[in-house]
């Protein structure tokens, strides 16, 4: 005969009670936890937290790479202040043809081709040509500068840039007497830069210098930093550095180059005349209409400190300006 | 099986939600992976999260009253405070980081750029709705003053976009999506104000019949 098993004392059976809330508990427990994963990962989708873009892995640009590896010491255009990082100078760009945002450059550059790639060369010059980026790189050899950078939006850089003095390519272009001033357009390409199909800004983007400012040593074509060739995201292949003026004068990704009598229409002039000037030298004293340029804050930095006039290059370049309302000429 | 509050997992689940952003902020603080410019970062994390959770908060009674459900209006406060916390650490970061305390120059911030007046006008709106969001405060002022006084924070949130609007350089993009939620949130508003209008037939009308009705008794 079979005996049932004994039944457990009644002081050991859950009341029915205190069973039905337990399951209530874990259902409302689940139901809270899947709410707080919801709503937090909505709300850091929302407000833009993503992990920082990598540091592009680029080539060392032919012999210019030993020569801004040996540690000499600094130049007469270089300063010696604590260079950013390589993960800095590469992942923090403002560079719209790829987002307007500082992450989506370097996310989004890759689409970028720079081979073959070709300068036009045309205006006011002896002979209007087409050059290949190759023979440019060829008639040169990159030096290195460590150059201040300060963006417009009050903050700033230091890069080890490499390039060619403006001036030198310049003199190979042969500019007749007529032409005043220099004008640079980047690529205008939306299947390579996807940034030029939302029409934030009229593209291509187009900067320009006086023929004085672009003759000046320390304006440079730079095609490299950090001892490598320059990646997508700071304008390879070439791009403008005028260390003086606001940091959105330094047109990327060049593929004409322009000699004019009259004063080039600039991209931020055109979208913005009242804050983006077409000189927009570095000056603490006259502020942008909705900020404060008195200040800037270098990356890496907590605190902010002042802004220099010409972004402390008064001394090589405030002669340019000397008869100039540098208020109005903003 | 209705034992407790209704849906009681709610709010603890928002109120750990809520600080997602806070924590995903330090966990990246530490790991050193914030970006080349992590004050910059903070600023826009803080502020971003203010503006989100002041639009949810806004959001409560449209769709209480559009979809009849009752439980929005019991996270409104929830939602409306956790728009306080951020928005006070965005000000006290640019107080005290990107300004470093520096009374001059946050001064003529405040008075000179529009884009941070509005910014600190939405903050100072702010501040008597989260002094007065308890419910003993609803019951000293009266259910009516107290509805009224707490209208600012749609005054709030129309400061608060523009404050955004005027921050970024060119793209509006984003922007643009904030003031568009708020527009529809306004809308919807409107829409039941009016509705309420004209059922009860000329508001005039409806102040008489209350007036009468209060002589009669």
């Amino acid at each position: 005969m079979r005996t049932l098993p004994t039944e457990p004392p009644s002081s050991e059976i859950t009341p029915e009670g205190l069973y039905l809330r337990r399951r209530e508990f874990i259902k409302n427990a689940v139901l809270g936890v899947g709410t707080a994963a919801v709503f937090g990962s909505g709300l850091v989708w929302l407000v833009g937290q993503r992990p920082p873009p990598d540091a592009p892995d680029q080539p060392p640009l032919g012999e210019a790479a030993a020569v801004a590896a040996e540690p000499t010491a600094p130049g007469q255009y270089d300063t010696d202040e604590p260079m950013n990082t390589y993960q800095a100078v590469t992942t923090y760009n403002n560079f719209y043809e790829f987002g307007a945002d500082y992450a989506l450059p370097s996310r989004n550059a890759h689409t970028l081709q720079t081979r073959p790639w070709t300068i036009s060369v045309e205006g006011e010059v002896a002979r209007p040509q087409t050059i290949d980026i190759d023979t440019i790189l060829g008639w040169f050899t990159p030096e290195q500068r460590v150059y201040r950078m300060r963006c417009v939006e009050a903050w700033s850089m230091v890069i080890p840039w490499l390039g060619i003095p403006l001036a030198s390519l310049i003199k190979r272009l042969e500019p007749t007497g007529n032409a005043k001033f220099i004008e640079f357009t980047t690529l205008l390409d939306p299947k390579q830069m996807p940034g030029q199909n939302d029409p934030i800004l009229k593209w291509p983007y187009v900067e320009g210098l006086r023929m004085d400012e672009a003759m000046h040593p320390l304006a440079l074509i730079a095609v490299g930093l950090y001892g490598k060739v320059l990646p997508n995201q700071n304008g390879a292949p070439l791009r403008l550095v005028v260390p003086w003026k606001y940091g959105f004068k330094g047109v990327k990704s060049i593929v004409k180059i322009r000699f004019t009598e009259t004063q080039p229409q600039t991209t931020w002039a055109l979208a913005a005349p009242r804050e983006y000037g077409f000189y927009a030298n570095v000056n603490p004293a006259v502020d942008h209409p909705r900020w404060s340029q008195a200040t800037e804050r270098r990356i890496g930095d907590f605190t902010r400190r002042k802004t220099l006039p010409f972004n402390g290059y008064a001394d090589q370049v405030a002669s340019l300006y000397a008869d100039m309302d540098l208020r109005r000429n903003f | 099986m209705s034992r407790g509050a209704p849906l009681p997992w709610l709010k603890p689940g928002l109120f750990v939600g809520a600080l997602a952003p806070l924590v995903v902020m330090v966990v990246e603080a530490v790991q050193g992976t914030m970006g080349a410019n992590p004050v910059a970062e903070v600023e826009n994390v803080l502020g971003l999260a203010a503006l989100v959770l002041l639009m949810a908060s806004l959001a409560c009674t449209p769709a209480r009253r559009l979809f009849g459900w009752t439980w929005p209006a019991r996270i409104r406060r929830l939602l409306g405070l956790f728009a306080f916390f951020y928005v006070s650490l965005h000000f006290l970061v640019y107080l005290l980081v990107d300004q470093s305390l520096d009374a001059g120059r946050i001064v003529e911030d405040i008075v000179k750029r529009p884009f941070i007046t509005v910014g600190f006008a939405a903050l100072v709106l702010l501040l008597p709705l989260a002094l007065t969001s308890t419910t003993a405060s609803i019951r000293r002022l009266g259910y009516r003053r107290w509805t009224l006084l707490h209208q600012l924070a749609y005054v709030a949130g129309v400061l608060a976009v523009i404050h955004f609007f005027w921050r970024v350089k060119i793209d509006v993009s984003q922007p643009l999506v904030y003031a568009g939620v708020l527009s529809a949130l306004l809308l919807v508003r409107l829409a039941f104000w009016l509705a309420k209008r004209a059922r009860a037939g000329h508001p005039l009308a409806e102040g008489v019949a209350g007036r009468s009705r209060r002589i009669g008794a």
